[in-house]
């Protein structure tokens, strides 16, 4: 109890010296690991750049725990001024209106200029209105990119596939050589959302969810999608796909041990899998399908941004102005680039790193950005679905059920575009 | 033992216990009312309002849709087989916990018998805390590593933790009972220690088979401690084991096999559904309910206490 107590007043000491000195601001996360600790060391450069603000990160766990704390904390008046929500998040907090300062507003009062065209093209749609006004800043932009094992690809004499009928072809030759030919993380992200958008094929009405919440239905029941699924659901049976659950990182490992050739992950993996790698590798983009036309274009950005909550004093809010500025500046994105993998999402800081010869050194770090830079297609500029994170568990329910042989991808297909269609109306009504 | 013989204790005097003012109950009942008004009365009427209601996730608007939220829940096929599963879950789950403790006590009464020693290392176990119990069972069924997908592998099962439905259901039971087995085992232990020796004595001289003599004699005389856990392991294969839910569904609960409660965690905190869970957790305090009732009524009348 006088430990408690001690550490307390020790706290309490520590707050009233920094409260006198400066403005404290917080920043909730749902970011761990090498990710986590980037952070903290980007929040400690904010800090010693500056005297009038003090900011104070804290991970709340994962994505999803931290959009769940934050809301939790508006509701009880307890919010933090930065909220850092991820891309399935992103229409529960934009649709409610008020709970969050859009970040251009923010930064344009606190006297900044912004220029919403210094962003790449990929990352300026995702988290703006319909006009385009960044509601959230975006923070850690990520693009699903395919890893490559240097040496099951030599060994095997394939090249690395651009498209899924590429991937086909060498995929025998990868298993012979002993390996498994593919895996991937996520297939929400990686072959659902960004099946679409590396496709080109619409996601949902309502332009994906963009104009309106009103009546926005799924398109899951494509004839394209139900094809990949097909497909993934053959090749596992022919031993060139392995599938390990919806958790990404019974995935990953088998990757990282050397035993699969081809792994889709994030380019957000780049800084970790750096360290836990057995062997040699490199990457390249998201394959799509040469039989669809006019697929290949870039893809949906991925990862989080972050948001200014309501509520707080004029000095807090400018806090988090100059620390939105701080970290769009190309020096600090360039370090969060280099330190995480993550893309860098500002051109200044593209062309930095460039010109610094970053990409010479480690190519792999430039494919996420590359994808992102693609021509952009009608249907890859973002999406904008209520409820989403918990469409995301009905598809992850549905496709395991597909490899686990309880259900075909057709009727998967038509549970997951059902339940999905029932949560946006439920939705459509909460936020109407 | 501490809740029956607690019981036992109070039954005749505390009728005679006078107070000399009619409030004093009152205020010794004060604090522990203060906490049960706090934390179970208000939670629960604030459920019961917002099942009502769809709201916002951050609530800036709430509309009255009545009964809405709970005919969708039932509705729902997928609900109604996560309540199938949780009700297979939760008798498997307490059956085998029970009957193992019950089973590993009577083994371990015979053996132990006043040796404090012995019976300190087997109890011991229960002081492992519980998420490092789940953590633990967990990596048993870890498909990369797990030595218990090694040896189900020998008998020729492929078991696939968090691909398959029924694997996934028989890891969860297998770690849930596991956890539960040293909680009821002490129970047991001390319930079986409790019972005279002359008793047994004069059990051992009418009868000689030691089964007909566990049935007719020890197993009455253990009922109230049987009754006390059966009711704990109830609502610890309801409640309790969504910690060993979460850790092996890790976080992405897919098509493996959850429970009610966890259902509830799903759609209110990670979905932001408020309105949609509150009415599920309606429905689990409903259920409480009916058990509460069902078991005071109809089996603890056939528990004798004395």
């Amino acid at each position: 109890m006088s430990r408690k107590l001690s550490l307390a007043a020790v706290t309490f000491a520590l707050t009233a010296t920094t409260s006198l000195a400066a403005t404290d601001i917080t920043w909730w996360h749902g970011m761990a690991g090498r990710n986590g600790e980037v952070i903290n060391e980007v929040a400690q450069k904010f800090n010693a750049s500056q005297s009038a603000c003090a900011l104070t990160p804290v991970s709340k766990g994962t994505y999803e725990e931290a959009l769940a704390s934050g809301i939790a904390a508006f509701r009880a008046g307890e919010q933090p001024n930065i909220l850092q929500v991820f891309d399935a998040g992103a229409a529960t907090i934009i649709n409610a209106k008020g709970a969050v300062i859009p970040a251009e507003d923010l930064i344009t009062k606190a006297g900044y200029a912004f220029d919403r065209n210094a962003f790449i093209d990929g990352v300026r749609y995702f988290y703006a209105d319909a006009e385009g006004k960044f509601v959230g800043m975006p923070f850690n932009s990520s693009a699903p990119i395919m890893y490559i094992n240097d040496e099951a690809l030599k060994k095997a004499g394939v090249e690395a596939p651009k498209t899924w009928e590429e991937f086909e072809a060498i995929a025998p030759k990868l298993k012979e050589a002993g390996y498994i030919p593919l895996v991937q993380s996520q297939l929400t992200w990686q072959f659902t959302e960004n099946f679409f958008s590396r496709n080109n094929i619409q996601f949902a009405t309502n332009n994906n969810g963009y104009d309106s919440v009103v009546d926005t239905k799924l398109k899951v029941t494509d004839p394209n999608l139900e094809m990949m699924f097909e497909k993934l659901k053959t090749w596992k049976d022919q031993g060139y796909f392995a599938f390990y659950g919806a958790g990404w990182n019974d995935n990953q490992k088998v990757f990282e041990e050397g035993k699969a050739a081809l792994w889709i992950g994030s380019s957000g993996s780049f800084g970790g899998l750096q360290k836990t790698a057995t062997m040699p590798f490199s990457a390249t983009f998201l394959p799509y399908w040469g039989s669809i036309k006019g697929a290949g274009t870039n893809s949906f950005i991925g990862g989080a941004a972050l948001f200014a909550m309501s509520g707080k004093s004029d000095e807090e809010n400018k806090c988090v102005a100059d620390f939105f500025q701080f970290l769009t500046s190309p020096e600090i994105q360039y370090f969060y680039h280099k330190s995480t993998g993550y893309v860098a999402i500002t051109k200044a800081a593209y062309e930095l790193a460039e010109k610094d010869g970053y990409y010479k050194e480690k190519p792999v770090a430039e494919v996420g950005i590359k994808q992102l830079l693609l021509p952009a297609g009608e249907w890859s500029k973002g999406y904008r679905l209520g409820f989403y994170p918990q469409i995301r568990e009905i598809m992850e329910r549905e496709y395991g059920r597909i490899f686990s042989g309880e259900a075909t991808v057709k009727d998967a297909l038509e549970t997951i575009e059902k339940e999905g269609n029932e949560l946006l109306a439920r939705f459509a009504k909460t936020a109407g | 033992m501490r809740g029956t013989s607690g019981r036992e204790g109070q039954q005749a005097p505390a009728k005679r216990v006078q107070f000399s003012s009619p409030f004093l109950p009152y205020l010794f009942l004060a604090p522990q009312l203060a906490i049960i008004l706090v934390f179970f009365y208000w939670p629960s009427v604030q459920a019961v309002q917002s099942s009502f209601y769809l709201e916002d996730p951050f609530g800036f608007g709430s509309t009255f849709v009545g009964l809405t939220n709970y005919t969708d829940v039932l509705k729902s096929t997928e609900y109604l087989g996560i309540a199938r599963f949780t009700a297979v879950f939760t008798a498997l789950v307490t059956f085998f916990a029970l009957a193992t403790g019950l089973l590993l006590a009577v083994k371990a009464d015979g053996v132990i018998r006043g040796n404090a020693a012995d019976k300190t290392l087997l109890i011991w176990v229960y002081a492992i805390a519980p998420p490092v119990a789940g953590l633990i069972g967990m990596m048993f069924f870890n498909q990369h590593i797990g030595p218990m997908v090694e040896l189900a592998r020998w008998f020729g099962w492929d078991i696939k933790v968090g691909l398959d439905y029924s694997d996934t259901a028989f890891a969860m039971i297998v770690v849930s009972v596991w956890k539960q087995i040293p909680y009821n085992f002490i129970f047991f232990l001390s319930g079986l220690q409790g019972i005279p020796v002359s008793v047994r004595e004069a059990a051992t001289l009418d009868c000689r088979s030691e089964l007909r003599r566990f049935w007719t004699v020890t197993l009455p005389l253990l009922a109230p401690t049987a009754f006390f856990l059966l009711i704990i392991n109830t609502t610890y294969a309801l409640f309790d084991t969504f910690g060993v839910i979460d850790v092996m569904v890790k976080d992405k609960a897919a098509n493996n096999p959850i429970t009610l409660v966890y259902k509830v965690y799903m759609d209110g905190f990670r979905g932001s559904d408020l309105g949609g869970s509150s009415a599920q957790s309606v429905i689990l305090m409903l259920v409480v309910l009916v058990l509460t009732v069902f078991q005071f009524r109809f089996i603890e009348r056939r528990v004798h206490y004395n």
